[in-house]
C-alpha cells in the first residue's frame, strides 16, 4: 500500500456557481513511504491544489484520495491524516502564530492535547532536528527567512509527522535561506525516513528528489526521475518549466556539436563529461 | 543624469530598545539609462534603500538627488523629481485592490493629474504592454486573475505612472521559468524602447548576469561592492560574504576550470559560457 495515494481525483472550485473552475483532472499518483518527491508546473497548473488534498484541507470534487490507507473523505479520519502530513507554505510570516519560537512548535502538540512534558520533548527534538534550538526562545521576528521555514517545519514534527507537504517553501528566500531549508528538508527525509512531497519553481531543487511530477494544464503529464524528466529539455520548456543549469548548458553544447553522451542534471555530471 | 544617493544612512525606531541601524552611511549612483542590480541577503537593507529614492523613507542622514534635484526638499521641484521614480514592491498582486483592472491601473495617472483622455491611453499603453488584452480584461475584476496575471497587472499600474525610473523588487519571485523569463523580457524592452532606466532587486544571480549593467551589493546597511557584473562574479568571497552566491553559470566554470579545463573564465551567462567551453575544447583537440 503507497503512503499516498490518488485515485482518478478531480478537483473543481466553486462547483456548481458561475465562477467554477476545474482544478485538477483525473489525477493518479502514488507515493511510497520514505520518498522524497517533487512537484512541478508552471503557475496555475494545478500543483497546490493537489497538494491541499494530501491532508485533507481541500477534498476531491470526484476521485479519491487515501493516505496510509484512509479515505480523506472520511471525517472520522481527518485528524489522524493531519497528523501524519505536515504542511508548509511559501511565505513564512504567514504561518507563524506565536511571539516565542518554542511557544510556536508547541501549538500543535499542545492542540491535540498531549502531554505538558511530552509537549516539551517534542519541541525540543523539533528545534534540534531543524538545527533551531538555540533559537527556542527568541521572538519569531528576529529571524531570516529561512530559520523562519525551519521552524515552521519544526512545528510539523514536534506532531510527530510522518510527512512533510512543502509548497514553495524557498520562493521568498535569499540564497543562504534556500540552502538551509532544502538541506533540513533532504536531511530530515534521508535521516528520519520523513515522506516528502516539495512543490517548487527551481529545478535545481527538483533535480535532488527521488521522482519528479509534472503538472500541466491540471493534468499529471509525467513521472519519472530526475534524469527521466530532465533529459527531455524540450518538452519542459513546451510546458514552460526549465532543467537545471548544467542539463541546458549541456544541451547547448550538444547543439553545437560536442559530443556528450552521458545525461546530465548537475554540475559534477558535466565536469565528468567535459573534462575526462 | 542619475539618482545619487549622499551618506545616506537610516534607523528603525531611533531611541527606543529596538533602534536598528538599516542603512550606513550609503554613497551610491544609478545612472540613467542603465540596468542596475542591488543584491544583498534578507536583512541587508535592499528594500529600506529603495524606498528612499522617492522620499518613501527620509533619511536620517544624508541628501538623494534625482537628476541633480534634492527630494528632500519641499518644492514643486522636489514633488516632481520624486515623481519620476516608480517602485514596483516585492508581491505587488497584494496591493491591487479597485474593482476592475482600468480602474486600477488608472488610479495613479489620475492621482498625478493626468486628464481623463490620457488616463485612458494609459491604462491602454499599460496594459497592452504587460500582454494583457484591453477588450477581455479592462473590466474585469483584478481578483479573478491568475498569480501570473495578477503580478503584471499591478506592474502596469506602475508602468502608467510613465516612470523615467524603475525600481523593481524581486518582479520574478514565485512565477515560474517561464513567467519569469517573459517578464524580464518585457523589462529589458522597456528599457531598450523607451530607455528607461531600470533598478532590479534580486537575490537571483543568474537573473543579475543576465540582465544588469552593474552591480551594487550590500552587506548589514553597508555598500561592499559596486562593479560590473564581470568585476563582481570574480570576487567570489566578497559574493559569500555577503550571504549571497555566484550566478549557476559561473560556478559550473569555476568548477571545469578547477578540474583542468584551460578556459579563460571571463563568462558568467549561458551564451558565452558555451563559447568559452567550445573554445577550450578545441584548442585541446577534443571537437
Amino acid at each position: 500500500m503507497s503512503f499516498i495515494e490518488c485515485v482518478d481525483l478531480t478537483h473543481i472550485y466553486n462547483a456548481g456557481m458561475e465562477n467554477e473552475m476545474l482544478a485538477v483532472e483525473n489525477v493518479n499518483i502514488k507515493i511510497e513511504e520514505g520518498e522524497f518527491v517533487a512537484i512541478l508546473g508552471t503557475n496555475g497548473s494545478g500543483k497546490s491544489t493537489l497538494a491541499k488534498h494530501f491532508n485533507g484541507l481541500l477534498l476531491p470534487s470526484s476521485g479519491k484520495c487515501l493516505v496510509d490507507g484512509m479515505d480523506t473523505k472520511d471525517e472520522e479520519h481527518t485528524y489522524d491524516i493531519r497528523r501524519q502530513i505536515g504542511m508548509v507554505f511559501q511565505n513564512p510570516d504567514n504561518q507563524i502564530i506565536a511571539a516565542i519560537v518554542e511557544d510556536d512548535v508547541g501549538f500543535g502538540p499542545e492542540n491535540i492535547g498531549l502531554d505538558p512534558h511530552e509537549i516539551r520533548r517534542n519541541v525540543t527534538a523539533a528545534l534540534r532536528a531543524v538545527d533551531m534550538e538555540e533559537y527556542r526562545h527568541f521572538s519569531p521576528h528576529h529571524l531570516s527567512g529561512g530559520q523562519k521555514q525551519r521552524v515552521a517545519i519544526a512545528g510539523a514534527l514536534a506532531m510527530n509527522t510522518k510527512c512533510l507537504v512543502l509548497d514553495e517553501p524557498t520562493a521568498m528566500l535569499d540564497p543562504r535561506g534556500r540552502h538551509e531549508v532544502m538541506d533540513t528538508v533532504s536531511r530530515l527525509n534521508k535521516e528520519r525516513g520523513i515522506t516528502t512531497v516539495y512543490i517548487t519553481h527551481f529545478m535545481e531543487e527538483a533535480a535532488m528528489a527521488d521522482r519528479i511530477f509534472v503538472m500541466d494544464q491540471k493534468h499529471l503529464v509525467a513521472s519519472g526521475t530526475p534524469r527521466e524528466i530532465f533529459r527531455d529539455i524540450g518538452a519542459m520548456k513546451k510546458r514552460g518549466l526549465a532543467v537545471p543549469m548544467a542539463a541546458e548548458m549541456a544541451y547547448r553544447l550538444q547543439q553545437k556539436g560536442i559530443r556528450i553522451t552521458e545525461s546530465i542534471i548537475n554540475t559534477e555530471d558535466l565536469v565528468r563529461a567535459i573534462c575526462q | 543624469m542619475s539618482i545619487e544617493l549622499k551618506n545616506i544612512s537610516y534607523t528603525y525606531m531611533p531611541k527606543t530598545p529596538f533602534e536598528h541601524l538599516a542603512l550606513d552611511d550609503i554613497s551610491i549612483t544609478i545612472p540613467e539609462g542603465k540596468i542596475t542590480a542591488i543584491a544583498g541577503h534578507t536583512g541587508s537593507g535592499k528594500s529600506t534603500l529603495i524606498q528612499h529614492f522617492n522620499g518613501l523613507l527620509k533619511p536620517n542622514k544624508g541628501t538623494i538627488l534625482v537628476d541633480g534635484v534634492d527630494i528632500g526638499k519641499k518644492n514643486t521641484e522636489a514633488k516632481a523629481a520624486r515623481r519620476k521614480v516608480g517602485i514596483v514592491f516585492q508581491y505587488p498582486e497584494y496591493q491591487l485592490f479597485e474593482e476592475t483592472i482600468a480602474k486600477d491601473i488608472a488610479f495613479g495617472p489620475r492621482n498625478i493629474g493626468c486628464s481623463e483622455d490620457e488616463t485612458q491611453e494609459r491604462v491602454k499603453q499599460a496594459m497592452d504592454f504587460v500582454n494583457l488584452d484591453y477588450d477581455k480584461y479592462a473590466h474585469r475584476s483584478p481578483f479573478q486573475l491568475s498569480g501570473g496575471q495578477k503580478r503584471r497587472a499591478a506592474i502596469a499600474g506602475i508602468l502608467a505612472l510613465q516612470p523615467k525610473y524603475l525600481v523593481l523588487d524581486e518582479p520574478t519571485a514565485g512565477l515560474d521559468p517561464k513567467g519569469r523569463e517573459s517578464l524580464m523580457e518585457k523589462f529589458r524592452r522597456l528599457h531598450k524602447e523607451k530607455g528607461t532606466t531600470i533598478v532590479l532587486i534580486s537575490h537571483n544571480m543568474d537573473n543579475i548576469a543576465s540582465y544588469a549593467d552593474n552591480v551594487i551589493i550590500l552587506n548589514k546597511g553597508k555598500v561592499t561592492m559596486e562593479a560590473t557584473p564581470e568585476e563582481a562574479f570574480s570576487q567570489k568571497e566578497l559574493i559569500s560574504q555577503a550571504g549571497l552566491e555566484l550566478p549557476e553559470v559561473k560556478t559550473i566554470m569555476n568548477e571545469l576550470a578547477q578540474n583542468g579545463l584551460e578556459i579563460q573564465n571571463n563568462a558568467y551567462t549561458m551564451d558565452k559560457a558555451v563559447e568559452e567551453i567550445i573554445e577550450a575544447l578545441r584548442r585541446k583537440g577534443k571537437c
